[in-house]
């Protein structure tokens, strides 16, 4: 699989995402400056990592939205490529309008950094082959803007086409509001777009990767990744 | 020529920021408040005097970047 991590300026985040590919994929990544207008030729896998890209500044993401790089990523999505946007970076595929909504900011006014748990809705999908439906996975957040809203119209829709693909649930997998750690609409943590080769998710999978951080539920969506590369080629 | 782009959340959007400073003010005796909705004031310097061609303009602008229309609306004033 070949992979390309997107880097923005006040993103802090790609350095832990090229670990986890190149741990998982035995490939590592390349990283492509926001400035650059074409990804590597070839690329199956484009990153949009998490940090704090332009300080936040305006709208968490809405200034690295519209970097020169993201026409490129949009023309990627557009011929079917897989782009996969974690945490900053889910919050700057909405705005550049690769997923619908807007990532808000989490309903206690804090910012959250801990473990939560995310029910995996689906295994059907390049992000979650690696695990089944129903699976409960522990995975960190870090995150002041994770409460992801639309309006009724889109979350109806998302929920009826199947596109929650990751939703924040108590350790048994239910669904309680006291998981809901940012107040997310419906639970929601990660979403597809409608061809489902979008995902967009605010936890961070590449921070459980390997045994010495405590957990490897993470690895399970890169080794998904990496099975629908090999099985597509 | 000078303009004011004025960005609001859309009525029924959840504003934590706005609930924070309306539960302040409470807090600090101000009478009389009964809610508050925090928003954003940009104040631009266009360049010639074409009015209609400023408006346009900062419409452009406030569409692909100042406002995020999913869940703001924004106000232009051109104020000479």
């Amino acid at each position: 699989m070949k992979s390309a991590v997107i880097v923005f300026p006040g993103i802090n985040r790609e350095r832990d995402m090229a670990r986890a590919l190149t741990l998982i994929s035995g490939r590592a990544p390349a990283m492509v400056w926001h400035a650059e207008t074409a990804l590597p030729a070839g690329t199956d896998l484009v990153v949009i990592p998490g940090g704090f890209s332009y300080g936040d500044y305006l709208r968490c993401g809405a200034i690295a939205a519209r970097a020169p790089i993201m026409d490129a990523v949009r023309a990627h999505a557009e011929r079917g490529g897989l782009v996969l946007a974690i945490c900053n970076g889910f919050q700057i595929a909405c705005e550049a309008g690769l997923l619908p909504g807007v990532l808000m900011r989490n309903a206690q006014l804090k910012f959250i950094c801990r473990d939560v748990f995310l029910r995996v809705e689906r295994s059907d999908t390049a992000f979650s082959r690696g695990y089944n439906a129903g699976q409960v996975i522990r995975v960190p957040v870090a995150h002041g803007e994770g409460n992801y809203a639309a309006d009724a119209e889109t979350v109806a829709r998302l929920e009826a086409e199947g596109r929650v693909l990751y939703r924040y649930v108590a350790p048994d997998g239910s669904l309680d509001p006291a998981w809901n750690h940012n107040g997310a609409t419906n639970a929601i943590a990660g979403i597809l777009n409608e061809r489902r080769n979008v995902l967009g998710m605010m936890p961070h999978p590449e921070n459980h990767v390997e045994a010495a951080m405590g957990c490897t539920d993470g690895r399970g969506l890169f080794a998904g990744l990496v099975d629908h590369v090999a099985r597509a080629a | 020529m000078k303009a004011r782009v004025t960005v609001t959340l859309k009525t029924g959007i959840l504003d934590p920021q706005g609930k924070a400073i309306e539960g302040a003010l409470k807090s600090l005796g101000v009478g009389g408040v009964a809610s508050v909705r925090q928003g954003k004031v940009f104040d631009i310097e266009i360049a010639g005097a074409d009015k209609s061609r400023a408006e346009a303009a900062l419409k452009e602008a406030s569409e692909k970047l100042l406002a995020n229309t999913v869940i703001e609306n924004y106000r232009i004033e051109v104020t000479g």
